[in-house]
């Protein structure tokens, strides 16, 4: 951002302090920073939260990935025969704490990914129409679980899951999730449908096509980045999701986020971080995707050139 | 084939029936489509929170547990002592109660109403077996706790199902001995302060994001679209971090042998006696959230910089307003709407925060959540945990509601 020829000298010196400030915000002071100490300190050597001497002068010896394997480990029948053999494996699959508690996770954000979906999507294309009585408020009645506060929603649920057998099952945490999600498949979805040429769909039924050939062939390719997208804010939703697990969950239904609370409550160790490193990979990958399919449907909808 | 003009009145109204009749089938087919998830939300999250609202005012457990008492004291006005009808009513109840070894709650109930009911009515639940008629003489022999006029009225006020009592100690008062509504004494008042706190650290969060957030949303939306959305991700990037992994991030910033202390006491600022408290009280609640919520101050402020066009600073600085007056008095009234979205989105997600304070808060930095958490789930007073519930969510109700009138901002940067 270049200043205009006319300024003076204070405000130049104003211009370099904003300058400064905004990167402060962004790199040290807040917004990336206190993500980015994570990673470094996951390869720790020592039990600690802070770096060490040899890990400031870059002494191999000072890093070590005992926290990546410790992942694995806790848990597990037998830690000492970790990457000798093949037994380790199975034993790892069935026993280690966060693998049990990565299972979990995937299953339930799966689950509650393909519900919340399928549900989210096939409403926005009836709140889409202009038409349909009352339209205002239901999407209000939608929107709303993202409104509400989380405690609000957890306590309540946990009232209800107890009475009808919920409590402590799959089902119920996949239930939970999925109305956590609903309101990003919702919203994205209908915001998707806005820009949509509903001609099109005349055009395909004039030429024949039956409903069902006109959402498979005309509209599903034309909103599916919308949908694709508000699939993955459901899923990074559910996946991060703890207070309902708290409320909902047993042991047995203990999720990564459940597990890292639980680590952060009772022993703190430098494992979590490395988990935590873990989750700030994925969810470097999460965004590019989110990014990609974004752009894909801006270009679709003709938005940008 | 043949071309029919419309011509008499008997077909344009037959087309109008048509036309009626396709609206319709068009207007039902949208509601079939969006029925699926409307009796979904509204079974599985509008019902319940129905059923929490109706917790907070509806406790029939106690009339339950001691059907003779209640029916029996209905005829009692309520002043002195009931009759022996009602005394008969107790000892049978307290009998029933015995058996099935279930006095706990019943004397819990009504300590929470009286102190030292607990252990009278323990007691006589013990010794109900007993007690013989006339019960009056029998049960005040027993304990001459019995002859005070206000554990009679403590009885009769929790015999009816339908109560104020917890919405009354959500806000620290009380129906005291003589039926009048009073505060709480001081020293047992916890829930006015505590939505009080509530309110003043998300103020004080959303303050704090307002003064981070507003020179970065300016600089994105000022910068050339190619620089810009690679910032973008800087802002992103937490946005989609995990909630845990943030907060795991400042306890190993701020905790005593944290990189924060460390590095401070590497500078000779502090000593290693004399290590900084940044963490698990208020200052730490405090810090977290705001970077947590940041993202949530930048976007809808970014979206609405976005549209200011820059002809108008251009126009007062050629009026001869210099750089400061020509922002204050004519760039910053046309980001309102940025700032009003903003801040009452980070408002509303702050006054409903459970995670961060429960994990970096300490005792000084809890919010009404935990409180809400507190109740479900240790001291098992479900009644109040609703009526804490139903206010916060009444709270945010309203503040959403005025946040709609104010903005028509895409709140969330989706699609």
């Amino acid at each position: 951002m270049a200043l205009p020829a006319y300024v003076d000298r204070w405000e130049r010196i104003w211009h370099w302090v904003y300058l400064t400030f905004c990167a402060l915000v962004f790199l040290f002071l807040f917004l990336l920073l206190p993500v980015l100490v994570v990673v470094p300190l996951s390869f720790n050597a020592e039990p600690y939260f802070s770096f060490t001497e040899g890990m400031l002068t870059l002494d191999p010896a000072a890093y070590s990935l005992r926290w990546y394997r410790d992942i694995l480990q806790n848990g597990m029948a037998d830690p000492t025969q970790l990457f000798s053999g093949w037994s380790w494996i199975g034993d790892a699959w069935a026993n280690s704490q966060w693998i049990h508690a990565a299972k979990n996770s995937i299953v339930i954000a799966i689950g509650a990914t393909i519900l919340s979906t399928l549900l989210g999507t096939v409403a926005a294309l009836g709140l889409s129409q202009s038409i349909l009585p009352g339209r205002r408020l239901i999407m209000a009645l939608l929107i709303s679980p993202m409104i509400v506060p989380i405690i609000v929603t957890s306590t309540s649920l946990y009232f209800l899951f107890s009475e009808i057998g919920l409590a402590n099952t799959y089902l119920g945490l996949i239930v939970a999730h999925a109305i956590l999600g609903t309101p990003f498949v919702v919203i994205t979805v209908t915001a998707t449908l806005s820009g949509f040429d509903r001609s099109l769909i005349r055009a395909g039924q004039s030429l024949g096509a039956s409903p069902l050939v006109v959402f498979q062939r005309v509209i599903m390719p034309l909103i599916l980045p919308g949908i694709l997208s508000g699939a993955l804010f459901a899923f990074g939703t559910s996946f991060d999701e703890v207070v309902a697990v708290i409320f909902l969950a047993d042991y047995d239904q203990r999720t990564i986020p459940r597990q890292m609370w639980s680590g952060l409550r009772e022993q703190i160790s430098p494992t979590i971080l490395a988990v935590a490193t873990i989750l700030v990979a994925m969810s470097i990958l999460l965004l590019t995707v989110v990014e990609l399919l974004r752009r894909r449907s801006e270009r679709l909808r003709g938005l940008t050139a | 084939m043949t071309v029919t003009a419309i011509t008499s009145p008997d077909d344009s109204r037959s087309i109008k029936r048509e036309l009626t009749r396709s609206l319709r089938r068009r207007k039902l087919q949208a509601f079939v489509l969006v029925a699926p998830l409307l009796l979904f939300i509204l079974f599985m999250f509008i019902y319940p929170i129905g059923g929490m609202l109706l917790r907070s005012v509806y406790s029939p457990d106690f009339a339950r547990a001691m059907p003779a008492t209640v029916a029996a004291i209905a005829e009692w006005p309520g002043s002195g002592t009931p009759p022996e009808t009602v005394w008969a009513g107790v000892a049978r109840d307290m009998l029933a109660l015995q058996q099935r070894n279930e006095a706990g709650p019943v004397a819990a109930a009504l300590n929470v109403e009286m102190s030292g009911a607990r252990s009278l009515v323990l007691k006589t639940a013990r010794n109900a077996g007993k007690l013989t008629a006339p019960y009056r003489e029998a049960m005040v022999t027993l304990d001459p706790m019995w002859n005070d006029a206000r554990i009679w009225q403590a009885i009769k006020r929790l015999s009816s199902p339908v109560t104020p009592r917890f919405y009354l100690a959500a806000v620290d008062m009380k129906v005291d001995e003589a039926g009048s509504i009073v505060s709480q004494p001081e020293d047992r008042q916890i829930y006015r302060s505590l939505f009080l706190r509530t309110l003043l650290i998300s103020g004080v969060v959303t303050l704090c994001c307002l003064i981070l957030g507003y020179p970065v949303a300016h600089l994105l939306a000022n910068l050339p679209l190619r620089i810009s959305n690679i910032l973008m991700i800087f802002v992103l990037l937490p946005f989609w971090t995990s909630l845990l992994v943030r907060t795991t991030a400042w306890i190993v910033l701020l905790q005593k042998q944290g990189v924060v202390n460390s590095l401070l006491v590497w500078s000779h600022v502090l000593t290693d006696e004399t290590r900084a408290e940044l963490i698990f009280n208020r200052t730490g609640t405090i810090l977290a959230m705001t970077h947590i919520l940041l993202p949530f101050m930048i976007l809808p402020l970014y979206s609405v910089m976005k549209t200011v066009s820059p002809v108008y600073m251009k126009a007062a600085r050629s009026l001869g307003a210099n750089q400061f007056v020509a922002f204050t008095k004519v760039y910053v009234p046309q980001t309102f709407a940025g700032v009003a979205a903003g801040c009452l989105l980070v408002f509303i997600l702050a006054v409903g925060y459970y995670i961060t304070p429960a994990l970096v808060g300490g005792e000084s930095g809890t919010l009404i959540s935990n409180m809400i958490a507190y109740h479900i789930q240790k001291s098992l007073n479900w009644g109040l945990a609703a009526a804490l519930g139903a206010i916060l969510l009444t709270a945010i109700l309203a503040l959403y509601w005025t946040f709609n009138r104010l903005t028509k901002i895409d709140i969330i940067g989706l699609g």
